[in-house]
């Protein structure tokens, strides 16, 4: 497979939570940016998605807003 | 046929399903989320045995606590019908229809909107119902929390730690909630409290850029990019249109959480209980699955 997938999200919040955990369960490699702490990240991900909510998950360009498993899965081809 | 059918995985389904779980009842909870409300809350620092704990992480321990009895979980479904004919419920969600013996309601509250016009169209896009999950993307930014009781206290208080200015609106003379966070948000300097005020829009382009809003009769706009609703809370009993309900639409329950309809069993924030707290809504779960447990020794279905 070998997708990139970037997870934009913050510590306080629970979906970034199972998002991330929904990666590692499926033995997803990704790289997590904390948009609280990373302000030009935190750009980015608002440039990217439009929105400002998080999580934001960019797996391979496709733009997933919110822990949308199946939208997720899809991307990934789960 | 399933023994028991828990809807919503806040703190009032998640024991629920612990108790049924550990009487071995053959149980499915079907849930839009994990740890509802209780995962948008700040700090909590009331529920016992945690003298402080984030909302987030109490949620994750709730989601630890039912993995550990291999519960099955129909996560990210919503429930939109629930009958009863003759001894059997059938609960029909978005994707699929289920049969069981018993139901526990406990799908809890959901965050009233402000019904004012841009509402729609910024929502996420600077407009938000949760400041735990969202506050940290407005750092450095001026803010207005709309509301006066404890969620609107709640997120002005998580908020003075991120924003460069939090606006506290309220439509009410003064602030209503606990008189310890009244207190921690009318001395900080970061807030300004505007009593008596309506917001009438939200405004802006992408982005939220500002609300207008409405004291003593004069419309101003105020300049701020990030807008938590904090308006106060609605029962999610839609779907249960033979279950009967109080003027507030929560589920009416007995001391036993038996509602009007054998069988249908409801807990937590849904239901007429008073108070609503984490811990309040995690005891009636659990009364409500031993409820049900009784129930299905009584009656031979
Ligand atoms: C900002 C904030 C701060 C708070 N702070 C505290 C605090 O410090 N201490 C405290 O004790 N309490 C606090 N509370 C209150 C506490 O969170 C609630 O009383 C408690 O979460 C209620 O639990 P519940 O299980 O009844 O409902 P909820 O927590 O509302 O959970 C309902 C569940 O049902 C699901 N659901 C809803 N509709 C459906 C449907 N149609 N189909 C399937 N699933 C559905 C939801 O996704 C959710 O998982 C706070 C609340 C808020 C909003």
């Amino acid at each position: 497979m070998g997708k990139k997938v970037t997870v934009y999200s913050t510590t306080t919040c629970s979906y970034c939570i199972r998002a991330k955990q929904f990666l590692n369960e499926n033995n997803i490699i990704f790289e997590n940016f904390d948009v609280s702490a990373d302000q030009e990240k935190a750009q980015e991900m608002i440039q990217k998605s439009g929105q400002m909510g998080v999580p934001v998950l960019d797996i391979d360009g496709q733009i997933i807003v919110g822990f949308d498993k199946e939208g997720i899965k899809k991307a990934l081809g789960l | 046929m399933l023994e028991l059918i828990i809807i919503g995985a806040g703190p009032a389904g998640i024991t629920a399903a612990v108790y049924a779980a550990r009487k071995r009842m053959s149980l499915l909870v079907i849930s839009k989320d994990i740890g509802g409300q209780a995962a948008w809350s700040g700090d909590i620092e009331n529920y016992t045995g945690y003298q402080f704990i984030s909302g987030p992480e109490l949620a994750d321990k709730f989601a630890e606590h039912i993995g550990k009895y291999g519960v099955n979980l129909k996560e990210q479904e919503a429930v939109v019908g629930l009958k009863k004919s003759g001894d059997i419920i059938l609960v029909k969600t978005g994707k699929s229809n289920y049969e069981t013996k018993t139901v526990i309601i406990a799908s809890g509250k959901r965050s009233r909107e402000l019904g004012v016009p841009g509402e729609k169209e910024f929502k996420n896009k600077g407009l938000t119902y949760c400041a735990t999950c969202d506050g940290p993307l407005f750092s450095g930014k001026p803010v207005a929390v709309i509301g006066g009781g404890n969620s609107a206290l709640d997120a002005a208080l998580q908020l003075v730690n991120i924003a460069s200015k939090v606006y506290l609106v309220n439509i009410t003379s003064a602030l209503s909630g606990d008189e310890i966070m009244r207190q921690k948000v009318e001395s900080d300097q970061k807030v300004e409290l505007l009593n008596d005020t309506q917001v009438t829009a939200i405004t802006g382009d992408r982005f939220v850029k500002g609300i207008k809003i409405k004291r003593a009769g004069r419309e101003e706009p105020l300049a701020v990019e990030g807008i938590f609703v904090e308006v106060g809370l609605l029962p999610n009993s839609e779907f249960a249109t033979d279950v009967e309900k109080n003027k507030l639409l929560e589920i009416q329950v007995n001391s036993r959480n038996e509602t009007n309809i054998p069988g249908v069993f409801a807990a937590g924030d849904v239901t007429d209980v008073p108070e609503k707290q984490i811990i309040i809504a995690a005891g009636e779960g659990s009364k409500a699955a031993l409820s049900a447990f009784r129930y299905l020794a009584q009656h031979k279905i």
